[in-house]
């Protein structure tokens, strides 16, 4: 039934196209990169700030997995970013000059300051430095610090583009993202730690995982015509995945990951399935809008709404 | 906005008027842009598009002509135009380039440095027209330069210059806008209602921009985005909101730390 709809909006549409044609360019950032960047980076940055909260109570064996987890994470973003450049030796031209009107100028400073940090925090867990565990609490909370704004800063990165789905979620793209990143690193902990010390792993991947939720139901069902994408075709199929999976790990980490180790295993992936999920629905969601005029039309006719 | 050559008194603002209403559809502009800045072809198709086998503006199209057939009551009518880049006074494009590639030159025109670009793409999704893209092969974004290399040297951009009608005309910003005015009043005048000009407005959402047009009807009849906004005029809200987010994530671990210190059931 859907597909139907979707063939019918462009004949349809009630304003000039040239010839149906889109207005924007489709964004040149393939799926597999730059969405599962997303997920990896909000994946370290989350770990991060959980590695450090389980430093700071004294959880060692979720702290040596939340900074593993971080490492990872972080590797595969940079993998990512400099396979996704058309030039991929030239990613240091990306360090020539740094702006603030520039989110990815911004986001590669900030993963610059937080990849050393992290990697030292990891490195300390396999290596005790003589001056002992004082250098990686101070790494760690450098990579915690650091870490909230390399999970958050993607989502600026897509608002502040033309294309529309993207842009007009821009108050609740940060929120989604930093729920998402949470959810996805209280998983991991979930996954990783033993259910004694994973506490403060269920109770940030709870929380995430709600914020998630919240967030993501708002920039579906906002009041405007680029919503649409979020709820329709791919996108919408795969942000109805990513709600599944997500209420899924969070009601399996409140009630029963406690109890039993196969439980917190099953719920940690789910969380963790349902913040990649969500950042490849508000991927998919962004590169919908942007081929259909009338996302860009519409609106800035000042008739929003009216289809 | 600042307008650099202005500001000094050293260089107007230059840019492009290309009044729709005299274009004959002849693509010397194509032509001409294509030999002077050896851009590649996109291959030949046929898109049985009227006489349009570009379709839009691309890495490898910086001019493009686009071809409208229309019924009307008073009959068939022809609309053609030669779209470009629009050379914004508040460039989405520029803003967001993460290298410094983007540039704003001494004639307030918007030019890319190839050997800086490092293809992230970032500009392509961030233009509100869809100008600037990625040439597949080479992994760069292009774009037209106004050509920066000619008006250097006190020459008119190769499409100008190849314009059998005066259909692009270079030159001062101040003064084409002050023409176009006129010619718009002299259209209505002559029984055109439906002249009107896109760009040429300063307190649009992009601050008015260096290459503006004559149409003849919607903008988004000839695949132009009818109001659009330069994305960064939002960036320090949307900065605002993932500042916010960020905290609220450094709250979150501050309680899961408190929560597992305070739980008597944690005991390692």
């Amino acid at each position: 039934m859907t597909k139907v709809r979707e063939e019918l909006m462009v004949p349809k549409a009630d304003f000039g196209t040239y010839y149906g044609r889109p207005i924007l360019k489709e964004p040149t950032w393939k799926a597999a990169d730059i969405a599962g960047y997303f997920f990896a980076g909000g994946l370290a940055g989350g770990s991060s700030l959980l590695a450090a909260a389980a430093d700071l109570s004294g959880s060692t064996a979720l702290r040596r997995a939340a900074r593993f987890g971080a490492v990872g994470g972080l590797g595969f973003s940079l993998a990512a970013l400099v396979h996704d450049l058309g030039r991929p030796g030239r990613f240091l031209n990306m360090l020539r000059v740094a702006k603030p009107t520039s989110p990815m100028s911004m986001g590669s400073w900030l993963l610059t300051a937080y990849a050393p940090l992290a990697a030292l925090a990891a490195g300390t867990e396999i290596v005790r430095p003589p001056a002992g565990s004082w250098v990686g609490r101070a790494a760690g909370l450098g990579a915690a610090g650091l870490g909230a704004g390399v999970a958050t800063y993607t989502s600026v990165l897509i608002a502040d583009t033309a294309v529309p789905s993207w842009h007009d979620g821009y108050r609740v793209l940060p929120v989604l993202f930093a729920g998402s990143s949470a959810a996805s690193a209280g998983g991991l902990g979930l996954l990783t730690s033993p259910s004694c010390q994973a506490g403060g792993a269920r109770l940030f991947g709870v929380a995430g995982a709600v914020t998630e939720l919240v967030a993501a139901h708002r920039i579906e069902h906002a009041e405007r015509l680029s919503a649409e994408p979020y709820r329709s075709g791919r996108a919408g199929r795969l942000m109805t995945a990513a709600r599944i999976a997500t209420a899924i790990g969070a009601v399996g980490s409140a009630a029963v990951a406690r109890r039993s180790r196969t439980a917190a295993i099953l719920s940690g992936a789910a969380l963790m399935a349902g913040s990649a999920l969500t950042r490849f629905g508000v991927f998919e969601a962004g590169v919908a809008s942007t081929r259909d005029p009338k996302y860009v039309v519409v609106p800035q006719r000042g008739r929003d709404g009216d289809r | 906005m600042t307008h650099i050559g202005k500001d000094l008194g050293l260089q107007p603002r230059m840019g492009f008027f290309t009044d729709s209403t005299v274009c004959i559809g002849c693509k010397a502009c194509e032509v001409a842009c294509k030999e002077w800045n050896a851009v590649p072809t996109d291959g030949s198709v046929l898109t049985a598009e009227s006489f349009d086998n570009t379709s839009a503006l691309g890495a490898n199209t910086w001019r493009h002509v686009a071809f409208v057939e229309q019924n009307t009551e008073q009959g068939f009518r022809w609309l053609m135009s030669s779209d470009v880049c629009k050379h914004c006074t508040e460039a989405a494009c520029l803003d967001v380039c993460p290298t410094g590639s983007l540039f704003r030159t001494e004639f307030d025109t918007v030019v890319v440095q190839q050997d800086i670009c490092n293809g992230c793409g970032y500009c392509v999704s961030a233009c509100p027209f869809g100008v600037i893209a990625q040439r597949e092969d080479d992994g760069r974004v292009f774009k037209c330069t106004l050509c920066y290399d000619r008006i250097g040297a006190g020459q008119t951009p190769a499409c100008a210059q190849a314009c059998p009608t005066e259909s692009i005309q270079f030159g001062p910003l101040d003064e084409l806008r002050e023409r176009a005015a006129e010619r718009v009043d002299a259209l209505k005048a002559a029984g055109e209602p439906g002249a009107r000009l896109y760009g040429a407005d300063p307190s649009d959402g992009v601050g008015g921009t260096g290459a503006f047009f004559l149409l003849l009807d919607e903008p988004e009849v000839y695949g132009l985005p009818p109001d659009p906004k330069v994305t960064t005029r939002d960036l320090p809200a949307m900065w605002r909101q993932a500042g916010l987010a960020a905290l609220g994530l450094l709250g979150a671990a501050v309680v899961s730390a408190g929560f597992d210190r305070l739980n008597p059931r944690s005991r390692r």
